[in-house]
This record gives structure tokens, C-alpha cells and sequence, in this order.
């Protein structure tokens, strides 16, 4: 099993750095799509050997669901009504994005080292989950887009749910379900702001947003 | 004795049917007849058999270039085994010289394409040299990776230290320096998606349009060490990706030699199925490769 | 030892004389070079007997100075600083007094070969100097004659700019060279460098170190004098500060490096930290350069931090107890020094050929002079071959030692140690396709393909005097390539007394370097074969074929000028713009427009980003301070005095109270 999450992790640092170097809004969706999916699955692989009990599959299905389908689904419909195909300028160069990306993933393996952790079954768990989270914040920092910082926070929220599974062994359903319910509140909320900002100003530049200032 | 004759012969024997294999690929998934295997072969052929033209600019380093290049192709494919078995130079470190060598081969083709005094060869040069800049620490920091796998410093004893044991405990490293490497394969091939080697246009050229004003045996060279250059990347990808085995030699030399033409029909399925990138997204492709080098490199580390 | 005293005294000799006759123009410069290079030959004597293994008697005179004595010896470090010193010193003076000629009636020449050979003379005491004070002198007089150097051609205001540049930094450093030196003295209370002894100080005179050294070599960000002074000094001046002055900072750090205890780790990676920002940053700076010197200065930049990179390594390597890594990274860095000294004095000699036969060092306004003078492009290619570190040459030798300690360390160290040597392998790779790049624009813009202004059309081969000194600087890096195995078992003194590692641990780590080594130079052979073969065929083939003649093909365009070639702005303009946010290229200038355009130019400059954002407000802040303390000043004679009473007033109070 060990070996198939380890995999996963790969997997996940690897479609971070697709998200930070593509321009096509559409493939980026796509790739946070894939991300949730994968990430859906790690409560079944850490459970795998303890066996599966019927709270946690349902958990999984629910996360997979909302992150791979409902999510994707919501932020491409919001693309398609504002009409852009891709990030123009981002504030970072996608080069020097995907180098920092990889940076992200040293300084949270250094931070593992450092920190007192609670001994994670795989080494690789806790610095992706950190990773992920820091490349949330850096495309929300780096992308002028308003779908594009959705697709951080998406990530980042990515990224503090495996550190969750990681850290603390056994989540409440409750809270899992909140915490997912919020998600897609937010990502709802934006997606429909989103629309509304294209409508009025025919562009969803964040950059320009300060403008509305008085 | 004649593991060494095999090794250095095969690959300058063998190498132009590469492209044949690539073209062949390219034919059949797109419905063509296509030119023939060995086509190459005879280009080469007739090219040796025909006068030259120089422009008037041009000076003996426009002369010189071909055969430099082809000298240090050459040698560079001396340092790369065939069939894991020794390389006929082998020692610690050689993987250095072979990038070094390469690099010599680039250097001297791109000042021959600057003699011209061509726009449109100044162009494909200055591409050349940026690309590779950036290939370069892909190359490299990738086989640095490998070496820290196997413990080994002569690319004769990384690839035929990765073996089925390596690949079962570090599959995640090995298939992140493969990537790289493949990257790293195309870029310098100038294959698709960084080169279209088919483009007559020579706007869009990288490789092809330094080498517009070459003719006759400096274009064979040209030509010829090219396809060299291809067998000697790919050599160290197909063996990196395929386990070294217990078997005997023929049947190693065997498994190397499909995969090297496995590796030619994935180059032409590549070409079929992608268009070529822009040249601006060019640099991200590369820094990909480095991400990936980089990638193996932490993934290694990791390990105790 | 006295054949170094015996060489300081000719250059002094040589020097003077020079002046005296400074009118006459025959006796000067006979004066001058027959100074320079019978100093250089006398000086190096010693340091061959040393490196072949044999040892030079210490001298020891008292010399009425406080603190100071006249000591001299030579170790294997010095013996390997002083044999460039001495090459480049007798190559340079015989370059420049062809060089110089063109100048007899602009100048007095008579200073110009004094401040020479006074600089010779100066960098001969230095490398074998043992005493503190005696190190300064020498180090401060080096300063000062280089400096005159830089301002021979005073009357123009960039060569004064650039003059005062360089004796700005150059005294801030000698600033904390001197609080160094002090604080090493003090604990043996002696200035010998026998006596010397860091206490519990270790920390802060490394740093001082790096500080002061630093700026004399070009370490980034306290480079920036450097790519003003080198290109405005006469060529056979650049030479010798490119390729052996900046090293007296590399040596003075070695040698404060033997005065410390066991080095701590982070120095390693504090120097390797400086190696790779100094070697992608210089490189990348040179890559969008425009005049061919100041391209040459930033290179100086990018191999100091190879050289720095090395030593670095060495650093660790000591630290870690990983003997082969030590050795390998040092050797890796000292024969860098000398292979640096080689091509880079070659290539500025060449740069001063070409600006000497054009008139012009805009690169972007020469071309196609390889036809107009042969022999220095091919003695400028085979620079440029090294200096990207090609094989077969020498540049390669040197990076190929740094590059095989890190790929042992990389390969089978534990990970923490592993680190570093992967960070250097990143840097080297990239340093080094870089610098390919670099010279593949240098050597291709400058003198292939069509002139693009009448100053190329009219440019000539440079007289032999020069062409004598390119063309035995360019026979080195071809030995000093192929002979390599011969070569690097010679360092083991300098490794040794540089490294504090026995000799015999030394020797042992370099035996096992030659085995690859000679390995290379097989390869090397095998090239050279190839190459003769496929010439020879290529003879053959075309033997009784036709060859003809035609004009470039320009895909179809029938009349293509010589305006319309790639310049080394276009040449460069992809890894600029990768790269753009490091360098800070302006671009000004108007797009075309319209269908038939007419109008349409473009301007790029890249500042040093470090000159103009770091030091140009730190000096204006300083400028600021000093004007608000302005008031203090009156003009009148009697305030003056009154402050001098008052100070003394308040130091016998302090005193006694």
C-alpha cells in the first residue's frame, strides 16, 4: 500500500506543477479536478490494512464527488459564461512557477525535518500536504484571473485535507462534511461573483480590482 | 573484444535507420506509404557523391563545423554502452565529458550557421543555444539522480546498475528522471514539440535552419551526426527505462535494440498525435524537465 | 628566495627607467617591456622548482617598520598564484608595447610602464609575502598602480568614472582587510604570518574575508567596479587584472583560510552560495552585454564563481572529513585560477586587437573580421572554446574536477552532505550552456559573417608582437587541455597548503583524478583522429567535384544587406527575456507600423542591477549624512582650530579622568 501512496503523493506534486504551468484555464480546472479525485482516494489507502468501514467510504465518495465533479463542473460553466480562455500575464512566469513549485516541496521537506511530528506512516505525506497548501497560496498570489485564485483556494483546501487525514487520525464525519459543505459554498459563491464581475466589467482581472475602491 | 567492436559499430551502422523507423511511424498512422526505411541511408549516399556550394561570406569555420560536430558525436558515442556491457570509455565521471562533448558539437554548428551571415541561420542559432542552456541542468541533474541510485559515476555502470530491484523500490525517481530525460531527448533531437523537423518554413526552425547553406559531404556529416547524436540520447534513455537483466549478451543486445526502435515509433506516435509547441512555451517544456530532474533528485534523497 | 627578490628589483628597475627616459620613445619601451619580462622570467624560477616538487630558502629581514618584517617564502600555493603572475606579466608587457604605440604621442608612456611594472613587481611581493604588513603594502600598492592603469586615458569621463568606481571599492575592502589583519595579529601580537592566530574570532574573520577579498575579486554584489575599470584600462592592462589581479583576492582568502582553525561547514556553503549567484548572474550580465570588454568583465565575474564554487566544495568536503571532495574541490578551483588566467588574458588580448584593428569594441558594429585578421580569431576561438569549458581544452580540465567531487559527494554521501554538491552540479550545468551561448555570440557577432560598418571593412591583422603573445596564451590551453594528466598531479603542494590536508592525502586524492583524466585525453586523442580522418575524407569527396561559389541563401530574398544579420542583441534577446527578471533589460525605441513601415529602432541597456539598485542609494544615502553634517564646516581657519583644541581637550580628560 505504501508504495501506491507514495505514488499518489508524486502524482499530486506533479499535477501542482501542471496547475502552475498552464495558461488554459480549462486544463487547469481539469487538473485540480484530478487532484481532488486522487486525493479522494488516500482515506481508503490509509484505511486499507485497519479495513474499510462503511462511514469512510461514504466519506470518500463525497469528497471525490464534490471535488472531482461538482467543483470542475461549477468552475468550467463560470469560464464558459465569462468567456476567457486563459491567464494572459500572470504576476510569476509559468518557467519560474514551476521552479517554485519545486522549491515549495524542498522547504516543506526541510520543515518536516524540523518540525515535531506525530510519526506519519509515509514520509511523503505531510511535506506534499504542506507543498500543496503553499502552492495554493502561490497561485492565488500569482494569477490575476478570479477563477484562477478559486483554483488556489481549491488546492490549498486540497492540501489541508490530506495534512487533516495525516495528522489527526480520526476525523469526525460531521466535521469532514462541513468542512467539504463550506468548500462548495465558497466555490459556489465565487464562480457566481465571478460571473457577475465579467458582467459588469467585461474582464474577471482580479488585478483591476481596485478600482472599485472609492 | 568484439563486445567493443559491437558497441562501437552497431551505433554508427544502426543510427540512420532511426529516422527511417520515426518516419515509417509517421506514414502508417497517417495513412501514407511513406519513404522507405533505409531512405536515409541513401541520402547520405548521394550527398557523398555530390559537389558543395559555399556562400562567399563564409570562412574555414563554416568548413570546419560538420566535421566537428561530427568528430564529437563521434566520440560521445563511444562513452554510451550498447546492451549493458562496458562502454569502450568508461571511467568516473565520463557522463560529464559526453555532455561536454555534445556541447562542443552545438558550439561549433552554431558558429558555422553564424558565418553565413544569414538572418534566418543567426535565428535557429540563437534558439539553439537557448534551448540547450536550459536542457543542459535537465541532462545532467537527471543523471545525477541515477548515479545517486546505483552509487556510480560512468553512465556504463548507472545503466547497467538500474535493474528490476531498483525499479520495484524507486519506480516514483526512475519515472521522473526518464521524463526528463525524455524531454531532454526531444529538445535536443529537435524533434516535436520543441523542432518540426518537417517545416520547410524556416521561421519556425531550430535545427533545420542553421544548416540551410550546407551541401553536399558537410550536409552528409551534418545529417549523419545527427542522427548519431539521436542514438547516443536515446541509448542512455532506453537503457535507463529498461532493467538491466541476468541474461546473456546477444539477448541484452537484443532487448536494447527493440528498444531502441520501440523508442523511434514512440518519437513518431509523439509527432503524429502533438503539434509543436510554440517557441515561446519552449523554455516551459524545458524548466518541466528540470522540475522533473529536480523531482527524481528529492525523491532519491529522501530515501535513507 | 632571492631570485624573487632579483625579479621584484627588475621589475622596479625596469619601471623607473621607463619613467626617466619617459620622453624618448625606443628607451621607454625598451625599458618597460625588457623590465617586465626579465622580472617575469626571473620570478618564475622558484615557483617551477616548487611545483616539480623542490623548496626555495625563506628570507627574513627585519625591516624598520612597527609590526613589520621583511618575510618571504614560497609555498606550493604561492608557487602556483606566482607562475600566472609571471606568464601573463611578460606576455602582457610584450602585447602592449605594440599595443601602446598607437598612444606614443597621445601620452607619456613612461608612466603608464612604470605603474606596470610597479603593478608586477606588486602582485610577485604579495603571493609570497608572510608578514601582515608587508601583505598591505603590497596589496594597497597593487591597488594604486592598477588604478593609474585604469586612468591612462583620463581626458574621457567614463575612463574617470570608472577610475574612481574602482578606487572606492577597492579601499572599502582594504578597509576590512585591515580590521582582519588586525584582529589576527592581536593575539600573537605580531604581524608574521607564522604568529597569526584567530582566537575565538574565527567566525567574524572569515566574513571580514570574504568582504574584503571578495571585493577585489568580483564576488556578486561587490563586483560592480569591475565591468567598469577592465574595459576602460588599455587591453594588455585588462589582461593582467581580469586574469591574474582579481585572483590575488582568491589567494589572499586561501591563505587567511590557513590561518584558521578547522573551517565550519556553513563557510562552504556560504562560498558556494556566492559561486553560483556570481557564475549564472556574471554570465547572464555578459549574455546581454554590448561592448565586448565589459562582456569579457562580467565572464571574470561568472569564473570567479566557479572558482568560488570549487573551493566551497572544499570547504565541505574538509568539514564533513570527505577527503576526496576537499581535494577535488580545491584543485578544481586553483586550476581553474590558472586556466582562467590563461583564456581570459587571451581573450582580452584579442578584444584589444580587435578594438585596436576596428576602432570600435561595439560588438553589434563589428563582423566578419576573421577574414581581416586570422590569426586573432582563431587564437579567439580557441579562447572561446575554453572558456565555455569544451573539451579538449583547458576550461574543461578544471570544471570537470569540480564536477566529478560533486558527482561522488552527490552519488554516495548522506543526503545533508549530498545537497551542496547537487547545487553546484545545477549551477555549473547551467553556468556552463550559458557561457557557450555567451561565446558563441561573442566569436560569431565579432568576426564571422559580413562587417556591418565601414570600421569592421576596414580593420587589419594586429602586428606580430601581439599576435605573438594570443598565440603562445592560446598554445597553453591547448597543453594545459591535452596534457592534463601531467598537469593536475603537480597541484599537490598547492592543494595541500591551501586545504591544510597532509601531502600525501593530497597526492593520493589527485592520483585518483588522473586515471579519468587520462581517460579524457584519450578521448581527446580519439576527437583530434576523428576530425584529421573526416578532413581527409572530406578532401577526397570533393576532389574533382565541382565547388562553386554563391552568395548566403537568404530564403528567396535576392538583396540582403549586411544590416540584416543577427547582432548579438538578437542573438542574446531569448535568454534575456527568459532570464528578465534578474537582468532589468530598458528597451526603448518604436515598433513598426503600418503596412509599409518606415520608422522603427530599438535601444536595450542593461544596468547592473546591483550598481544602480544597491550601491547608487547606499552612496547617495552616505552623501546625504555627510551633507547634513555640512554645517561643521565654515571656512574659517580659527574654528578649525578651535575644534582640534577641543578634541585634544576631550581626549586628556578621557585619558586621565
Amino acid at each position: 500500500m505504501n508504495e501506491l501512496i507514495d505514488a499518489l503523493m508524486v502524482l499530486a506534486v506533479l499535477l501542482n506543477l501542471r496547475l502552475l504551468g498552464s495558461s488554459r484555464l480549462a486544463s487547469c480546472i481539469r487538473t485540480v479536478a484530478i487532484e481532488g479525485i486522487a486525493l479522494g482516494l488516500l482515506p481508503l489507502l490509509l484505511a486499507w490494512n485497519q479495513g474499510l468501514s462503511g462511514r469512510l467510504v461514504f466519506l470518500a465518495v463525497a469528497s471525490i464527488v464534490t471535488r472531482g465533479v461538482v467543483f470542475p463542473w461549477v468552475l468550467l460553466r463560470a469560464q464558459r459564461n465569462a468567456n476567457v480562455q486563459r491567464e494572459v500575464q500572470p504576476f510569476i512566469n509559468y518557467p519560474l512557477s514551476i521552479l517554485t513549485g519545486v522549491l515549495t516541496l524542498v522547504l516543506s521537506l526541510w520543515l518536516c525535518s524540523r518540525l515535531p511530528l506525530p510519526q506519519a506512516p509515509q514520509m511523503l505525506l505531510i511535506p506534499v500536504a504542506m507543498s500543496t497548501i503553499l502552492v495554493g497560496l502561490l497561485v492565488i498570489v500569482s494569477r490575476r484571473l478570479a477563477i484562477s485564485q478559486v483554483l488556489g483556494y481549491i488546492v490549498m483546501e486540497n492540501g489541508i485535507y490530506v495534512l487533516g487525514l495525516t495528522l489527526v487520525q480520526d476525523i469526525p464525519a460531521l466535521v469532514e462534511l462541513g468542512v467539504l459543505l463550506d468548500a462548495f459554498v465558497a466555490v459556489f459563491v465565487m464562480s457566481i461573483v465571478t460571473h457577475q464581475i465579467s458582467r459588469e466589467f467585461d474582464h474577471i482581472d482580479a488585478d483591476q480590482m481596485d478600482s472599485l475602491k472609492g | 573484444m568484439t563486445q567493443i567492436l559491437v558497441n562501437i559499430l552497431l551505433p554508427l551502422i544502426l543510427a540512420p535507420l532511426l529516422l527511417g523507423v520515426i518516419n515509417r511511424t509517421k506514414a502508417v498512422l497517417a495513412g501514407r506509404t511513406g519513404q522507405p526505411l533505409l531512405q536515409l541511408y541513401f541520402d547520405l549516399w548521394k550527398l557523398l557523391h555530390k559537389g558543395a556550394v559555399y556562400s562567399r561570406t563564409t570562412s574555414w569555420v563554416f568548413r570546419a563545423g560538420p566535421m566537428v560536430g561530427l568528430a564529437a558525436i563521434l566520440t560521445a558515442s563511444a562513452i554510451v554502452p550498447l546492451g549493458e556491457t562496458s562502454a569502450p570509455l568508461h571511467f568516473a565521471g565520463d557522463l560529464i565529458l559526453l555532455a561536454y562533448l555534445l556541447g562542443l558539437a552545438r558550439f561549433f554548428t552554431v558558429i558555422a550557421a553564424l558565418d553565413t551571415g544569414s538572418a534566418f541561420e543567426g535565428m535557429g542559432a540563437s534558439r539553439e543555444v537557448t534551448f540547450s542552456a536550459l536542457a543542459e541542468p535537465a541532462f545532467l541533474l537527471g543523471l545525477a539522480a541515477l548515479a545517486r541510485l546505483t552509487d556510480n559515476l560512468s553512465l556504463t555502470g548507472i545503466l547497467g546498475g538500474l535493474t528490476w530491484h531498483t525499479w520495484a523500490a524507486s519506480a516514483p525517481e526512475l519515472a521522473m528522471a526518464a521524463a526528463a530525460m525524455l524531454i531532454v531527448f526531444l529538445a535536443e533531437n529537435a524533434r516535436i514539440p520543441v523542432d518540426d523537423p518537417n517545416t520547410h518554413l524556416e521561421l519556425t526552425m531550430i535545427h533545420e535552419v542553421m544548416v540551410l547553406d550546407h551541401s553536399g559531404p558537410d550536409f552528409a556529416f551534418i545529417l549523419y551526426g545527427s542522427s548519431v547524436k539521436m542514438w547516443v540520447l536515446g541509448a542512455i534513455l532506453v537503457q535507463a527505462v529498461l532493467p538491466a537483466s541476468s541474461a546473456g549478451y546477444e539477448a541484452r543486445l537484443a532487448i536494447c535494440l527493440a528498444g531502441m526502435f520501440a523508442l523511434a515509433v514512440l518519437v513518431g506516435v509523439i509527432e503524429s498525435v502533438m503539434a509543436r509547441l510554440r517557441m515561446i512555451r519552449v523554455p516551459q517544456l524545458l524548466v518541466a524537465a528540470i522540475a522533473f530532474s529536480l523531482l527524481a533528485i528529492i525523491l532519491v534523497l529522501r530515501r535513507p | 628566495m632571492y631570485f624573487t627578490v632579483a625579479a621584484i628589483s627588475i621589475f622596479l628597475l625596469g619601471g623607473l627607467s621607463s619613467l626617466i627616459f619617459g620622453r624618448r620613445h625606443g628607451l621607454c619601451a625598451f625599458f618597460g617591456i625588457g623590465g617586465a619580462v626579465a622580472g617575469a622570467a626571473t620570478a618564475a624560477v622558484p615557483a617551477i622548482i616548487v611545483l616539480a616538487g623542490g623548496s626555495v630558502d625563506p628570507i627574513s629581514w627585519p625591516w624598520s617598520m612597527p609590526m613589520g618584517s621583511f618575510r618571504l617564502a614560497m609555498d606550493g600555493m604561492s608557487a602556483l598564484f606566482m607562475l600566472p603572475v609571471a606568464i601573463l606579466s611578460g606576455l602582457a608587457a610584450i602585447y602592449g608595447g605594440a599595443y601602446l604605440r598607437h598612444y606614443r604621442d597621445k601620452m607619456q608612456l613612461g608612466n603608464s610602464w612604470f605603474f606596470f611594472n610597479l603593478l608586477a613587481a606588486s602582485m610577485v611581493t604579495l603571493v609570497v609575502a608572510r608578514n601582515g604588513l608587508l601583505f598591505l603594502v603590497a596589496w594597497e600598492v597593487m591597488s594604486l598602480a592598477s588604478f593609474f592603469l585604469v586612468m591612462m586615458e583620463n581626458e574621457r569621463a567614463d575612463v574617470r568614472q570608472a577610475g574612481w568606481t574602482y578606487l572606492v571599492a577597492t579601499h572599502i575592502g582594504t578597509a576590512f582587510l585591515l580590521v582582519m589583519f588586525f584582529l589576527l595579529g592581536r593575539a600573537g601580537n605580531s604581524m608574521d604570518f607564522d604568529a597569526f592566530a584567530a582566537g575565538p574570532m574565527g567566525n567574524v574573520i572569515f566574513l571580514l574575508a570574504i568582504i574584503g577579498f571578495g571585493t577585489k575579486a568580483g564576488f556578486i554584489p561587490l563586483h560592480t567596479w569591475l565591468p567598469e575599470a577592465h574595459p576602460a584600462a588599455p587591453s594588455h592592462v585588462s589582461a593582467v587584472m581580469s586574469g591574474v589581479m582579481i585572483k590575488m583576492g582568491i589567494y589572499g582568502l586561501l591563505r587567511t583560510l590557513t590561518f584558521l582553525p578547522m573551517p565550519a561547514e556553513w563557510w562552504g556553503w556560504v562560498l558556494i552560495g556566492i559561486g553560483v549567484t556570481s557564475g549564472v548572474l556574471g554570465v547572464l550580465l555578459a549574455l546581454a552585454q554590448h561592448d565586448l570588454k565589459r562582456l569579457l568583465a562580467y565572464h571574470s565575474v561568472e569564473n570567479i564563481g566557479i572558482i568560488a564554487l570549487g573551493i566551497g566544495l572544499g570547504i565541505v568536503g574538509l568539514a564533513r572529513g570527505n577527503a576526496p571532495l576537499a581535494v577535488l574541490g580545491f584543485a578544481g578551483g586553483l586550476l581553474h585560477v590558472v586556466n582562467h588566467a590563461v583564456f581570459k588574458a587571451l581573450l582580452f588580448l584579442g578584444a584589444g586587437a580587435v578594438a585596436h584593428a576596428a576602432g570600435t569594441r561595439e560588438i553589434d558594429r563589428l563582423g566578419g573580421l576573421l577574414k581581416k585578421m586570422p590569426q586573432t580569431a582563431a587564437t579567439f576561438l580557441i579562447g572561446s572554446a575554453a572558456i565555455s569549458a569544451l573539451p579538449p581544452l583547458n576550461g574543461f580540465v578544471s570544471e570537470f574536477l569540480i564536477y566529478l567531487g560533486s558527482f561522488q559527494s552527490a552519488a554516495s554521501s548522506p543526503a545533508d552532505a549530498a545537497i551542496p554538491a547537487l547545487i553546484a552540479i545545477a549551477g555549473l550545468a547551467l553556468i556552463g550552456g550559458l557561457a557557450a551561448a555567451c561565446f558563441a555570440k561573442a566569436f560569431g557577432v565579432v568576426f564571422l559573417g559580413e562587417p556591418r560598418s565601414d570600421c569592421a571593412a576596414q580593420a587589419h591583422e594586429a602586428p606580430a608582437a601581439m599576435r605573438a603573445a594570443m598565440i603562445i596564451l592560446a598554445g597553453c590551453c591547448v597543453i594545459l587541455g591535452l596534457l592534463s594528466p601531467l598537469a593536475v598531479p603537480l597541484m599537490g603542494p598547492a592543494v595541500a597548503s591551501a586545504s591544510g590536508l597532509p601531502l600525501n592525502v593530497a597526492n593520493q586524492h589527485l592520483a585518483d583524478a588522473v586515471s579519468p583524466l587520462l581517460w579524457i585525453t584519450f578521448g581527446a586523442a580519439t576527437f583530434l583522429a576523428l576530425l584529421a580522418g573526416l578532413a581527409l575524407l572530406r578532401k577526397r569527396l570533393l576532389a574533382g567535384r565541382p565547388v562553386g561559389q554563391a552568395g548566403t541563401w537568404n530564403c528567396g530574398y535576392a538583396a540582403p544587406t549586411a544590416r540584416m544579420q543577427y547582432t548579438a542583441s538578437s542573438f542574446a534577446q531569448p535568454l534575456t527575456d527568459i532570464f528578465r527578471i534578474f537582468l532589468r533589460t530598458h528597451k526603448t525605441g518604436r515598433d513598426p507600423q503600418g503596412l509599409f513601415p518606415r520608422n522603427a529602432d530599438l535601444q536595450t541597456h542593461t544596468p547592473d542591477v546591483f550598481h544602480d539598485g544597491l550601491f547608487r542609494p547606499a552612496f547617495l544615502g552616505v552623501g546625504w549624512l555627510m551633507a547634513r553634517l555640512r554645517w561643521l564646516q565654515h571656512g574659517r581657519l580659527q574654528l578649525y582650530v578651535l575644534y582640534i583644541v577641543l578634541t585634544l581637550l576631550v581626549l586628556l580628560v578621557w585619558k586621565l579622568g
